[in-house]
């Protein structure tokens, strides 16, 4: 068996690059995806420690990341498509109106 | 050892090469495609770790639902065109993201390295069952079943959100 800290530093690869997307990227979908990239990141770490450490609770943690993913993108690609809808325009600058 | 190393050295180059191009990619369906597959390449690592069941929950779940909602919002807004880089407010943010996120990667290698998970594992068989349904079942309704409750809610308030969401104004 490979030692953990393989899969713990592919995870914190991927991790960077999912944040480097949400701060490069001025595109809502791709930002999006970034996040995703993040989340599973974290997911393949949580299934790293269980594996090592031989019990089954990381499992149950991804389930739950996993469910609040899919809850996340339903209402934020939700919020985009609307967004769309009033203004005809979805640059990530241009979404200030909420700025105090 | 030798064939997990090759494993995981071919499924590692997919996985980080496929998640750079969803980064740098112009055209969102090629991004998406491209996260289809890396997704993949996560249920393969979560087989080899001996994760059955979440192998299979993360290619019924991501690669085939929330990324066909991805495709869905990509298609429906037409943004198959390059949108953006038109013009850029904050020139100055690439770079200093560039540098503080090889920074944060350098950190989490030297802590993950120089910490306590270098250590090889243990050897010795893992439970019967290891990473089947039945057991994370019974963990779930068992020792996890206030969390469980509270994702149902979630899962709800998700649903009324996207319905309030979509429903046109009159």
């Amino acid at each position: 068996m490979l030692p953990a800290y393989y899969y713990l530093i592919l995870s914190a690869a991927l991790f960077v690059i999912g944040a480097l997307g949400v701060l490069i990227r001025r595109n809502p979908i791709i930002m999006f995806m970034s996040i995703e990239l993040m989340l599973n990141a974290a997911n393949l770490a949580f299934i790293t420690f269980s594996r090592y450490q031989r019990t089954l609770d990381g499992h149950i943690f991804v389930f739950i990341i996993l469910t609040v993913a899919a809850a996340e993108v339903a209402v934020g690609l939700g919020i985009i498509v609307s967004i769309f809808r009033l203004s005809g325009d979805i640059n990530i600058d241009d979404l200030n109106s909420m700025k105090g | 050892m030798l064939t997990e190393l090759i494993i995981f050295i071919i499924l590692g180059v997919v996985s980080v090469g496929t998640a750079v191009a969803v980064v740098l990619s112009k055209n969102p369906i090629y991004a998406v495609l491209l996260l289809v597959v890396n997704f993949f390449t996560l249920a393969m690592f979560y087989l080899v770790l001996s994760a059955q069941f979440i192998a299979f929950i993360q290619v019924l779940i991501y690669a085939g639902a929330i990324m066909v909602l991805f495709l869905f919002a990509v298609m429906l807004l037409n943004m198959t065109g390059a949108i953006e880089d038109v013009r850029d407010e904050l020139p100055a943010q690439k770079w200093l993201a560039v540098i503080f996120g090889m920074v944060l990667l350098l950190l989490a290698a030297a802590a993950l390295l120089t910490g306590a998970f270098k250590t090889v594992p243990k050897g010795g068989p893992l439970p019967v069952n290891f990473g089947t349904s039945a057991p994370i079942g019974r963990l779930l309704y068992t020792d996890y079943l206030l969390p469980f409750e509270a994702t149902s809610i979630l899962l709800l308030i998700a649903m009324v959100g996207s319905i309030v969401l979509a429903k046109r104004r009159r």
